[in-house]
Formats: C-alpha cells, sequence, structure tokens
C-alpha cells in the first residue's frame, strides 16, 4: 500500500500525462479546477489511471468531491 | 434418408466497392446554439471539439438522406442498381418502426427486391451492418449489399436541452460490399463487436421532452465519457488482431464522432499500443457533430475528398453507443 506522499507522486504524474501539467505543479493544497485548469472530463481520465494505480473505485458522484488534490490523495490513502 | 441441406456458395471474402454520404446543407453553429440555450462556443470547442453542425430542413426525412448517399455509394462502386441484392439501414431515428427505412430507400435508388432490414445499434450501426454485410457477401447469401448508416437525431432532441442539443446532427453515409476474387484481395476484417446491457440507462430517449419525435435523447454524459475513454481501445485492438495485423499497421483510424476528447483518447491509446504517430485520426465531427450509425461513413467519406484516405489503405473503423454496444473492423480502402 501506497503512503500519501507516494500517492501524491503518482497522481502527480497521471496528472501530467492527462493534462500535460508540470507534476511539480501538482501539490495538496491546489483545486483541480481553479488552480490546475483541469476540466470535468480530464478528471474522469485521470480517476479511471488512479483507480488502476491504487487499485481504488472512484466512481463519479464521489469524483465530483475531490475538488483539491488533497482531497484525491486522502480519498485514494483511504479506500485502497 | 433424411435429406442433406445444401448451402449457399461461399466466397474467399469480401471487400468495399464503393462510398457515399450526404449532409444537409443548413449548417448550425455553436453561437447559434448559444442563443437559445445557457451554453457557449468555446466550451463546447473544449469539452465536445464540434465547431459547427448539419441539420436537416423540416421537409427532408431520413429516408431522403439514406437514399441521396446510397446512390452515391452504388455510383461510386460503378455497379447498376440491379446488381445489389442486399440493403441494411443501420439508424435509431426513425419517426415510425413501420414501414422500415432499408425497403423505401432501396425503391428510391431503384434497386429492385433487395433483402432489405434496418438495425439497430444506436451509434454502432454502421460497423455492425458492415460486419453483417460482409458475412452475408462471404457466406454467399448476397452478391452486393449496400449498407447505410442514416440519422435525423435533430427530430428526437430537446433543444432546451443543452447537453444533448450541443452535440447531435444529421446526416447519413453508405458504403457498397461484394465479393472479393480471392484471398489477398479481401478487404473487410472480420468485426469485433458486443454489448455492454448493464449499461442500458446510459444513453436513452425519455418521452415527451416537446421534440418532433415525442422523445428526447438523454445521456448520462460523464458515464459514457468513462466507459468510451476506457472501452473503446480494447475494442479496437481486438479488431486488429482479429484481421491478423498489428497496431503499427493501420494508416487511417475512424472511430465514431462522439465527442473529440473521446477520438483524441482513443488514439492516444493505440499509440501507445504501437499504433504511428503518423496514423491518420478523423476529426469529422468538428464541421459535422455526433450524426450516430452515420458518423463512421461520413468521416470516411471526407477523409477521401481531402485526400487523408487514399487507395489501399489499412483502415481501422470503430463505431461505439447506446446500448451500450460496439462494433470494429479492419478496411482495406478501395
Ligand atoms: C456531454 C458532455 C460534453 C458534458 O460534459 P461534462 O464535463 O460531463 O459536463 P458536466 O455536466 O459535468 O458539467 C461540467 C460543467 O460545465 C457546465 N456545462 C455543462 N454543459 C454545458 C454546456 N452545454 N455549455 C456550457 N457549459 C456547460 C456545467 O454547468 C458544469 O459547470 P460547473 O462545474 O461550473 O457546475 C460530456 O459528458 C460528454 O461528451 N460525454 C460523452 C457523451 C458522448 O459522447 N455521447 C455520445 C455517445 S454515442
Amino acid at each position: 500500500m501506497a503512503d500519501n506522499t507516494e500517492i501524491l507522486a503518482g497522481l502527480a504524474e497521471i496528472v501530467e500525462e492527462v493534462a500535460g501539467i508540470d507534476a511539480a505543479e501538482v501539490s495538496a493544497d491546489k483545486s483541480f479546477v481553479d488552480d490546475l485548469d483541469i476540466d470535468s472530463l480530464s478528471m474522469v481520465e485521470i480517476a479511471v489511471q488512479a483507480e488502476d494505480k491504487f487499485g481504488v473505485k472512484i466512481p463519479d458522484d464521489q469524483l465530483a468531491e475531490l475538488k483539491t488534490v488533497g482531497d484525491a490523495v486522502d480519498y485514494i490513502a483511504k479506500n485502497q | 434418408m433424411t435429406p442433406v441441406l445444401r448451402l449457399a456458395e461461399p466466397v474467399a471474402g469480401a471487400r468495399m466497392l464503393g462510398l457515399g454520404s450526404h449532409q444537409p446543407e443548413r449548417v448550425v453553429t455553436n453561437d447559434e446554439l448559444a442563443q437559445r440555450i445557457d451554453t457557449n462556443d468555446q466550451w463546447i470547442r473544449e469539452r465536445v471539439g464540434i465547431r459547427s453542425r448539419r441539420i436537416a430542413a423540416d421537409d427532408v426525412s431520413l429516408v431522403d438522406m439514406a437514399s441521396d448517399a446510397g446512390a452515391r455509394a452504388v455510383k461510386d462502386s460503378g455497379l447498376d442498381p440491379s446488381e445489389i441484392d442486399g440493403v441494411l439501414v443501420a439508424t435509431c431515428t426513425m419517426p415510425n418502426f413501420i414501414p422500415n427505412a432499408a425497403a423505401q430507400t432501396a425503391e428510391r435508388i431503384g434497386i429492385r427486391a433487395p433483402a432489405a432490414f434496418d438495425l439497430n445499434a444506436a451509434c454502432a450501426g454502421f460497423c455492425y451492418g458492415l460486419g453483417m454485410a460482409a458475412d452475408m457477401v462471404r457466406g454467399g447469401t448476397a452478391r452486393h449489399v449496400l449498407i447505410i448508416g442514416a440519422e435525423k437525431l435533430s427530430d428526437w432532441l430537446d433543444w432546451d436541452d443543452r447537453s444533448t442539443a450541443i452535440i447531435f446532427a444529421d446526416g447519413a453515409g453508405a458504403a457498397v460490399i461484394g465479393p472479393a476474387p480471392d484471398a489477398a484481395a479481401v478487404g473487410v476484417g472480420p468485426v469485433a463487436w458486443g454489448s455492454a446491457g448493464e449499461m442500458n440507462q446510459a444513453i436513452r430517449i425519455l418521452d415527451g421532452h416537446g421534440s418532433k419525435a415525442g422523445g428526447a435523447l438523454h445521456q448520462e454524459g460523464q458515464a459514457v465519457f468513462r466507459w468510451a475513454t476506457t472501452q473503446v481501445a480494447p475494442v479496437a485492438l481486438r479488431a486488429i488482431e482479429l484481421a491478423g495485423l498489428t497496431p503499427a499497421d493501420i494508416d487511417v483510424f475512424v472511430p465514431h464522432q462522439a465527442n473529440l476528447r473521446i477520438v483524441e483518447a482513443v488514439a492516444k491509446k493505440l499509440r501507445r499500443h504501437g499504433a504511428r504517430e503518423d496514423m491518420r485520426v478523423a476529426d469529422d465531427i468538428v464541421y459535422s457533430g455526433n450524426t450516430s450509425s452515420a458518423s463512421v461513413p461520413l468521416a470516411l467519406d471526407h477523409m477521401r475528398a481531402d485526400g487523408r484516405v487514399r487507395s489501399g489503405d489499412t483502415v481501422l473503423l470503430v463505431g461505439f453507443g447506446a446500448g451500450l454496444s460496439f462494433a470494429g473492423q479492419v478496411v482495406r480502402f478501395p
């Protein structure tokens, strides 16, 4: 099981791959929509890859609740 | 003794002989839609990729569009209409079930007494029908089959629903399938097809909603997006494998034009599996919108017109949509 630092690093890689945002920009306090300019469809792609990578389920209604990178890291840590 | 039943004489395989399409004249821009519903050009271009779409006039029917596309495909094949003995119309937007579209379309084109039927696999319809047409030819139960994808989605839309009104459009596309003289000339690979019935509610018609047809298309956009971006690439890869090829063999990729973001996501996945960077990918949705079963042959015909599909190209087709249903195959372009 990955710890929070590993989850953040893994998530940052996915965000870079899907949305072309430098992984270094992806920190826990950032909001996906407002700070990183990631839209709802890119969020779906990120969720799908995170599911594969961390062995979690992130349904669409849960996904809508994950506002910041930190929210996503916590959700993955709790559900992996 | 019980007599043994004789089967039709099979042929080596099937190939594509001709292609044609029809689009309504009326162009509807994003700005025009934004006058009616709460949306804007930038949002539609970024999320869906559409800049404008074609919408049929009130007095133009689905059969009118199917007939024009079909007649063009027959002409392109060099065959006489009398040589066609099967007509399939893939559609999910007929105003009524009876009569079907295929028999009247055949009659309009001057094809006499063909096997004629409609099939509904929504946006996967053309690829389903192409698979059936190729198997009919190969099995010897028909010699030349005209397969048409035709939709008048505008009749089945709630024009106040911004999650569908911005996406769907009208049009028709058609191909003539005939026998390949020998194994080397086979031009339609085996179809990779299937369905995901557990997601049947993800795209459906809701009664009423002020549409012309009395029901309006509704979809769970994100669920469909998630499904398409994960499940379509494996279908495409399976079609390549069934044809005995590898992703690097594909010159042109024509997926159903549902959403440019889906097209790009699937193409990216295929490239990760070895498809070439210079593989040409259909982006016909930009000026045609999502025309369901018509989108694959429409895109193919437009790519031929602008030189992006050429004779001898190895083309990968894949359709997917309501059902949910999916189908794909590899075609050698005539
Ligand atoms: C339909 C689709 C474009 C909607 O995109 P989405 O990102 O899922 O849209 P959402 O409903 O989650 O809305 C996201 C945001 O855009 C806004 N929005 C939704 N539709 C809008 C529109 N037409 N114009 C402007 N803004 C719109 C929403 O209000 C929301 O804003 P908010 O986050 O500030 O509240 C998208 O889901 C899609 O294309 N899915 C695939 C469907 C498909 O291809 N179907 C055909 C299969 S054959």
